[in-house]
Formats: structure tokens, C-alpha cells, sequence
């Protein structure tokens, strides 16, 4: 033991505190390992990875002040309560978000008090076998032994060559959270579940957006249906959105920056003051000694993983982001426990990657789990499809939000529920009935069966249901 | 606090394990660390240590029965410890355990018909009762999914031959599908009219039983096996074997034919490297080691002891080494990776009398040296007829990593070695 507290050697260790590692961590120490947990950022607060400090939870809090503040704008007079003289301060937002943050992550320092998990902060690396070599913050090194390591490295936001990140003009997801003044013209490259929440925020926040797709339609991995809805309401609040669009140049200027893309109509000239590439993320596998100990990456650069997330090296898993794609806190978190308890002996099942569920929070927010209309169709099935609108929802009018709907995929033979798409308002927490209907193969006839209290959002589900079955009853 | 005794995976084809013995008695004192038990595998069988320390609070699973890997075997804690949160645990997951001897049960079958204890399960062929109303499984509720139940109940098969693969146990859709593509509705379970049929003893397959038949079938179904055979005159080896025996009279060491072999194969495979292969879907290992696997006959079924390196090796080194994996092997002390990952197998069956043979290859390794007994026989030498001792052996090829020419070659070489044998003491 060394003056840190910090043993030689653990029945497992866990690089990364992310959504994916602290969870495993815990999960681990919880069946009775021995259990520490490296963080190679500098503060406490690292702990939670990007998701509680860079991601999920601070953009959801931005989202939260942009939704306030449109209510404020657009509707609260509708409503009956009229404001006069608000004002829409980003710092304060940004601080609000900050503090959401911290107590998070002090919050898993606290479980991981109770669970006997060791956090060492420092820079971690595999070191040949089953060891890891720690840089420590708080100076000195530590090697540790292991039984078994699980690598929870994460990912971070990748850019296109001529686009690097000067962090200042030139940004990612992770300054776009700490951004205290908002330049006038704003340009978003990337119309994926990160964009479009930045663009809701700034939209909201009085910016000039325009966002920038090189595909034909925006939430590339959505309904292409539920997507439209997105794309018109976004249309209507004054976000211009550039589809089957690619980007070519930059050209910094001292007062504004020139991004030149290629459309439909011709090449172009987009004059902003903020550029956010939010085009994808790279696993975080540099210098983390993976080909000291025989880990091995797949062909698309991240780790090699079966089922239960082992990696090719014996001992040694991976769990999250850096495991591959999709890169989700609640993917990285199941992973997290499926390797934990593989590792402790005990009976467990591999995470169930048709059934991991999609949300963007971004308003309308869209939500989904399961195939697509289109790629059911392409797999073979004989396709029935449901569809809902919240117009006729009478919860969503009550919450002045008629925009939306709830689609479900079925196969036509036993009903089975393939894909389930949401758009509307609130539509994140309605995912979940989906999810778990999924995970216990329960077919549009339980769905539709299946009592639902009134006045919900979640009627919706059931309507759905029933127009897939051909006999809705409110449309 | 209470620590968990679980049916580890003890090697990475292990599945299921069946109890041999418990070595500790509910309330016995265990120290951590202590053996508790011992577990047939499909390959060896081993002891399992507790994990904490305490009283054997309870046993969970009996002896003889044979469970899924992770399966909760038992709770060590403290003598006035509270364990029924783990005990609740483990009877929700608690499902599909069969009890059974591994070797030959009496009494017999009859040819039609009555099959003691499944006589009343409906022919999966004829329409079942509602789904609504689930038929008994083990006299209690059958866990099954809404998609499940309306795949069986359209496809008439009966869920409760079934067996489920879901969480603790649950009958989803790939349980159905499965029951409906092998036909049989459930893992070893007797559920389908076999017909007329003469009587038979059922015996129950021991878990290396189960490996190998999962492993061969493996090989002959997707593996296209080709066949080399070539005959060897073994006199130089018998007479080199002979003098080094002479020469080792003093130390106790004794080289054999088999040895010879396993060292002439190794230098036949670094001079062929190409031979030195496994097929692996989207590419080929070229091994850059030579690992020859042993083809060792045991009690009930064979293993196959890997000796490592066998290029970098001597016969004197060879010898002690393989004759001491091949006693260890007869006794099921082999660890896990002491009898897998061979890059090249030799299987000799000489001492049986056996002529020649054709042998299955063992994947991942995409080829197998079959070795039948040396035998006086006449020979034309030069023109006349001589008595001289054959052998012959066939070597059987992953046609998807090698071809005919490149098994020839290195048949040839491996002769030719053979004949002339003194390089190999080198």
C-alpha cells in the first residue's frame, strides 16, 4: 500500500469513471471484489465521465433553460401568464448546469464510499499482463495488479481535417457547455442528436442557426417521419437547416468565420462567428497501453469485444463508448454490468443491442428503440404500422403540445413489436414502456390490451397499438 | 458477509458443470481459500474454493446434478448471518437443473409409447390447449413471452418441452424457433414419438461426452476434410530409437516411437509453415510456433494434451514433457490450457493393432495426423522382395486452409525425415 491508500493489487480494476466504469465498479464491488476505479481527470469531479460533466446531464440542463425560456416567449401568455421584461442570461444558464453537474458526480464519489470502490485519480495504462501503470495527480507513479481489468476509456468528439478545434471559434459538444456569451450567427455541423440540441439551445437563446447535414434528412438515425416532424418545427422557430449538405472550407477571419459548403443548389458561403463540428466521437485508445497487453481493435478503431465485452486479451473487458458504437451512457452502463458480474461467476446476460433505446431532448424531443419502419421493411418483415398524433392526445393539448407522434413497427404474423418512434413533447420518458415491452417480447395486442391511465402522454402508446391492430378508437 | 459458491466457468467451451462431491457439510466452518467441492467439466474435473470464510451456510445444488455455468452452488456467512436475499436470488434464476448419472442407467425403455415421466406430454404436432391458460412445467407456472406463446400455440409446440433461455429461465422467441428447426422440443428432453424402435438403455452423456460431440460435429459438418495417406519405412527409426535407448540405459530416460514422431512432425511444419494453420472465417493463423496436440484415450472419452513448442525442443525434453502431460491427462488433471490451442494434432492408435485410420480434425487447427501400427510386411527394394517395418499414417486437411499439393509436400517431408532419421538428434 502506498501513501495514497492505494494497494498493489485488486481483484479488479477499472479505467474510466464514466457511465460505463463507475457503474461496473460498483456493480462489482457489490458482489464482493475488491474494487478500484482510475480517473484520469484532474478534479473529483471527474467522476461520471463525460455524461455527467461534458454531455447528458449538463446539455439536458441547457435544454431545460431553452424550454423555458420558448414557454416564456411563445406561450405563457396563451397560457395566462404574461411576462414583461425577462431577460435570457447563458452564463446563468451555463452555472445552473454546473452545479447539476457536481452534485452528480460528488454523489458517485459518495457511492463509491459506500460500496468500497477505490478511486485513484491519475492517468491509467495497461502494463503488460493484467497490470496497470498509474501516472498519479497526485504525483508518483503506482503499478497495480489485477485479476481482471475492465477498460472504460470513453470517447471524445472527433472533427474533419480543415476543421480542427481551437476551442475558442472553432468548438466541440464539450466548450459548447461552458459557453458564457452567444455570438450572433451560429453554424452546427452535424444534424445528429448533438446538433440539434445545441441548435435548440442557441435558437432559444436569441443565435442565428444554421445547421449543416450531409445527409438527406436530419437525426440520420431516426424515422425518417419523425425526423420530418423535427425538421418542420425547428423550420418554423427559425433554425435554418441545410440537408444532403457537405462542408468544404474554413476561412478564419479576425471578425467572422467562412465555412463554404456544397448543396442541392450549388456551393455556398455560410458567414458565422461560432463554428460547432458535432460530427461523431473517436474512442479514447491512445497510450493506454492496449498493445502491451494484446488488446486488440476491431476495423473501425474501437476495441474488440464479444458479449461479455471481453476484449481479445485474457482478463481484460470493455465497456462503453470505447467498445464501439452506439455510443450511449445507458449502452456503456449495462455493459458495465454484464462485465461485472461475468467477472464475479454469476449468471448474466449479454446486453440486448436491438433494444437499447435512442433519446435526443432536443423540441420537440424524439425517442426510439427498436428497427425502423424502413429497415423492418428491409429486413423481410411483413410490415403493420401504427401511428398516433398528440393532436389527438388530450394530456398533450393540456400541455400545449400538439406536435408529435407515436409510431410502432409490428411484424404483420404474431405482432410482434419491432421499433417503436416518438416525437413530441415529454416523449423520452414514454420510451421506456417500449423498451421493457421489447425486452419481454410482449406483441401490439398486450400493448393495446394493457390498461392506461387517463389523462397520459402514454395513452399514446396504447393508441398506437390499437391503429396498428386497425382499430383505434380517438383517431 | 456472506460470499456466493458459484458454477464458474473453469474453460471457455465450459457451459454446464455437474457436482461430484461436496467436500463440506451445511454448517462445516470454511476458511477462504478452502476446496468446498468438486465439479466435472467438460474436460477435466476440479475443485472449487470459497471465496470468504464462515459456516457452509448452505448447499443449494446436489451431487450429481448438473447446472449452467453461473448457477449459485451454495452461501458461505457467518454462523447467525441473514442469507435470504441471496437464497431469493437464486430460486428466481433456480430452473433447468437436471439431476442424472453420468453413466449407464437401468432399467429399460419400451419401444413405443410410455416413456416413464413424459408419457402424458402432447405430441407437439397436434393443437395444444389456449395459450391463456399455460399447461403445467414441473407442476408450476411456465415462464413464456406473449411473442413465445403465440409462435408455439400457431406452430402446436408445447411450451412445456421447452426450454427456456431467457432470464431465469423465461421461454422467449429463439426458444421456439430453436425448438422448431431442430424438431426436438427441448435439450435432451424425450418429448417427440420416435416411432417403432427396438428397446434401448438410455445413458446419460458425462459432460466430456457432450464437448466431444459438439466439438466433432463442429469439425465434420462446416469443416470439408480431405484425405492423405502415405506408408513409411520406420526401420532407420526403430534402429535410431534402439541405440539412443542403449546410450540413455543409465539415466531411466526412454525415447519412443512417438516421441520420434511428435519431434520429426514439428521440423516437417517449421519446413512447411503453410501446414502450420488455422481457418478463421475471414482469414488464416499461420502459427509461428509449432504446438502439437496428443490424442491421449481416457476413461470415457479422449483429450487432447498440447506440448508446446515442439520445434524448439529435444527428444530428451520431449520425452519427459509429453510423457508427463499424457499421465496427467489420464487422470483429468489437465488445466484448461494445457489441452487447447493446438496448431498440428498427432492421434496414434498403433498400440490397438489399427492398420491405418482417418482421424476428425479438431478445430480451430486444420489438420490431424492419424498414426496406425508398424508392422513387418514385404517390400520391393531394389528388385527384390525385402521384410521390412511399415508404417502408415493419413493426415486429414481443412480444405479451406490447405490443399492437396501442400499436404502432399509435407507428407513427403515428414517420410523422408522418417527414413532418415539421424538429423533429428541434432
Amino acid at each position: 500500500m502506498n501513501a495514497e491508500g492505494i494497494k498493489d493489487s485488486y481483484d479488479l480494476v477499472v479505467l474510466g469513471a464514466g457511465p460505463g466504469g463507475y457503474v461496473a465498479a460498483i456493480r462489482a464491488a457489490q458482489l464482493g471484489l475488491d474494487v478500484a476505479c482510475v480517473e484520469s481527470e484532474s478534479r473529483e469531479g471527474g467522476l461520471g465521465g463525460v455524461c455527467l460533466n461534458w454531455g447528458c446531464i449538463p446539455a439536458k440542463a441547457l435544454l431545460e433553460s431553452a424550454s423555458l425560456a420558448r414557454r416564456i416567449k411563445d406561450e405563457a401568455a396563451d397560457f395566462g401568464v404574461r411576462v414583461r421584461g425577462y431577460e435570457l442570461d447563458i452564463a446563468a444558464a451555463v452555472s445552473r448546469s454546473r452545479q447539476i453537474s457536481d452534485r452528480l458526480t460528488k454523489g458517485i464519489k459518495y457511492l463509491f464510499d459506500k460500496n468500497g470502490v477505490m478511486p485513484i485519480f491519475g492517468r491509467g495504462r495497461l502494463a503488460g499482463g493484467i497490470q496497470v501503470e498509474v501516472d498519479l495527480k497526485a504525483g508518483g507513479k503506482a503499478v497495480i495488479s489485477a485479476k481482471n481489468i475492465i477498460i472504460a476509456t470513453g470517447s471524445r468528439p472527433k472533427t474533419f481535417p480543415g476543421f480542427e478545434f481551437d476551442r475558442e471559434r472553432v468548438i466541440s459538444s464539450r466548450e459548447a457547455l461552458e459557453l458564457t456569451k452567444l455570438p450572433e450567427r451560429i453554424v452546427i455541423v452535424g444534424a445528429g442528436s448533438t446538433g440539434m440540441e445545441f441548435a435548440d439551445v442557441f435558437n432559444a437563446f436569441g443565435a442565428k442557426v444554421t445547421v449543416v447535414e450531409m445527409l438527406p434528412h436530419i437525426l440520420p438515425n431516426e424515422d425518417e417521419e419523425i425526423a420530418g416532424v423535427v425538421s418542420r418545427s425547428f423550420k418554423k422557430r427559425g433554425v435554418t437547416v441545410k440537408k444532403d449538405t457537405a462542408v468544404e472550407t474554413l476561412e478564419k477571419l479576425k471578425t467572422q468565420l467562412n465555412v463554404t459548403v456544397q448543396g442541392p443548389s450549388g456551393a455556398e458561403t455560410l458567414e458565422c462567428d461560432l463554428l460547432l463540428m458535432a460530427v461523431g466521437r473517436k474512442p479514447n485508445v491512445e497510450d493506454i497501453g492496449l498493445e502491451s497487453a494484446g488488446v486488440e481493435l476491431d476495423d473501425h478503431g474501437w476495441i474488440r469485444v464479444d458479449k461479455y465485452n471481453r476484449t481479445t486479451a485474457d482478463g481484460i473487458y470493455a465497456v462503453g463508448d470505447v467498445a464501439g458504437p452506439p455510443m450511449l451512457a445507458h449502452k456503456g452502463s449495462h455493459e458495465g454490468f454484464v462485465a461485472a458480474e461475468h467477472i464475479a461467476g454469476i449468471a448474466t446476460h449479454p446486453v440486448a443491442r436491438d433494444n437499447i433505446p435512442s433519446c435526443t431532448y432536443c423540441h420537440p424531443e424524439v425517442a426510439s428503440v427498436g428497427r425502423t419502419e424502413r429497415q423492418a421493411r428491409e429486413d423481410g418483415h411483413d410490415v403493420k404500422v401504427g401511428k398516433f398524433p398528440l393532436s389527438a392526445n388530450g394530456r398533450a393539448l393540456t400541455a400545449g403540445a400538439p406536435d408529435g407522434m407515436i409510431k410502432i413497427v409490428a411484424d404483420a404474423k404474431y405482432g410482434e413489436v419491432l421499433g417503436v418512434h416518438m416525437v413530441g413533447h415529454n416523449v423520452t420518458e414514454l420510451i421506456a414502456e417500449a423498451g421493457l415491452g421489447r425486452a419481454l417480447e410482449t406483441t401490439i395486442e398486450e400493448l393495446a390490451s394493457t390498461v392506461h391511465a387517463h389523462p397520459t402522454l402514454a395513452e399514446s402508446v396504447m393508441e398506437a397499438a390499437l391503429a396498428a391492430l386497425g382499430r383505434p378508437i380517438h383517431i | 458477509m456472506a460470499t456466493r459458491i458459484v458454477m464458474s466457468k473453469l474453460s471457455p467451451t465450459m457451459e454446464e458443470g455437474r457436482i461430484l462431491q461436496w467436500l463440506k457439510k451445511e454448517g462445516d466452518p470454511v476458511e477462504s481459500g478452502e476446496v468446498v467441492l468438486e465439479v466435472e467439466t467438460d474436460k477435466a474435473n476440479m475443485e472449487v474454493e470459497a471465496m470468504g470464510s464462515g459456516v457452509l451456510k448452505r448447499i443449494l445444488v446436489p451431487e450429481d446434478a448438473t447446472v449452467p455455468t453461473g448457477t449459485l452452488l451454495g452461501v458461505v456467512a457467518a454462523e447467525d448471518e441473514d442469507i435470504s436475499a441471496i437464497l431469493a436470488e437464486a430460486e428466481a434464476v433456480a430452473t433447468g437443473i437436471s439431476v442424472g448419472r453420468a453413466d449407464a442407467k437401468p432399467g429399460t425403455v419400451p419401444p413405443s409409447g410410455a416413456i416413464p415421466g413424459v408419457a402424458a406430454a402432447p405430441h407437439p404436432a397436434t393443437p395444444l390447449e389456449p395459450a391463456a391458460v399455460p399447461p403445467p412445467h414441473d407442476g408450476g407456472r411456465i415462464k413464456a413471452s406473449p411473442l413465445a406463446r403465440r409462435m408455439a400455440e400457431e406452430r402446436g409446440i408445447a411450451l412445456r418441452l421447452v426450454r427456456g433461455t431467457g432470464p431465469a429461465g423465461r421461454i422467449i422467441k429463439r426458444d421456439i424457433e430453436a425448438a422448431a428447426t431442430t424438431g426436438t422440443p427441448a435439450f435432451g428432453e424425450v418429448g417427440t414419438e420416435l416411432g417403432p424402435e427396438p428397446p434401448y438403455e438410455r445413458v446419460e452423456l458425462s459432460q466430456l461426452r457432450k464437448a466431444i460431440a459438439r466439438n466433432l460435429v463442429q469439425s465434420l459438418g462446416p469443416v470439408p476434410h480431405f484425405f492423405l495417406t502415405a506408408e513409411i519405412d520406420m526401420g532407420r527409426v526403430l534402429e535410431l530409437r534402439a541405440e539412443l535407448n542403449k546410450s540413455l540405459q543409465d539415466t531411466g530416460l526412454k525415447i519412443g516411437v512417438n516421441e520420434i514422431l511428435l519431434k520429426t512432425a514439428a521440423q516437417a511444419l517449421l519446413e512447411h509453415p503453410d501446414m502450420n494453420v488455422a481457418f478463421a472465417g475471414d482469414h488464416i493463423r499461420r502459427f509461428t510456433r509449432v504446438d502439437i496436440g496428443i490424442a491421449v484415450a481416457i476413461d470415457d472419452g479422449l483429450i487432447t494434451p498440447v506440448l508446446r513448442d515442439v520445434a524448439a525442443k529435444g527428444l530428451r525434453q520431449i520425452s519427459v514433457e509429453s510423457r508427463e502431460l499424457i499421465a496427467r491427462a489420464r487422470e483429468k488433471k489437465l488445466a484448461p490450457e494445457e489441452y487447447q490451442g493446438a496448431t498440428f494434432t498427432i492421434s496414434n492408435l498403433g498400440m490397438y493393432d489399427i492398420d491405418e485410420f482417418t482421424a476428425v480434425i479438431n478445430p480451430p487447427a486444420a489438420t490431424i495426423l492419424a498414426v496406425g501400427a508398424t508392422q513387418e510386411k514385404p517390400v520391393v527394394v531394389n528388385g527384390t522382395i525385402e521384410i521390412r517395418s511399415r508404417m502408415r499414417v493419413t493426415l486429414s486437411c481443412d480444405h479451406r486452409a490447405v490443399d492437396g499439393a501442400m499436404g502432399a509436400e509435407f507428407l513427403a517431408t515428414l517420410k523422408r525425415m522418417l527414413e532418415n532419421p539421424l538429423r533429428l538428434v541434432l
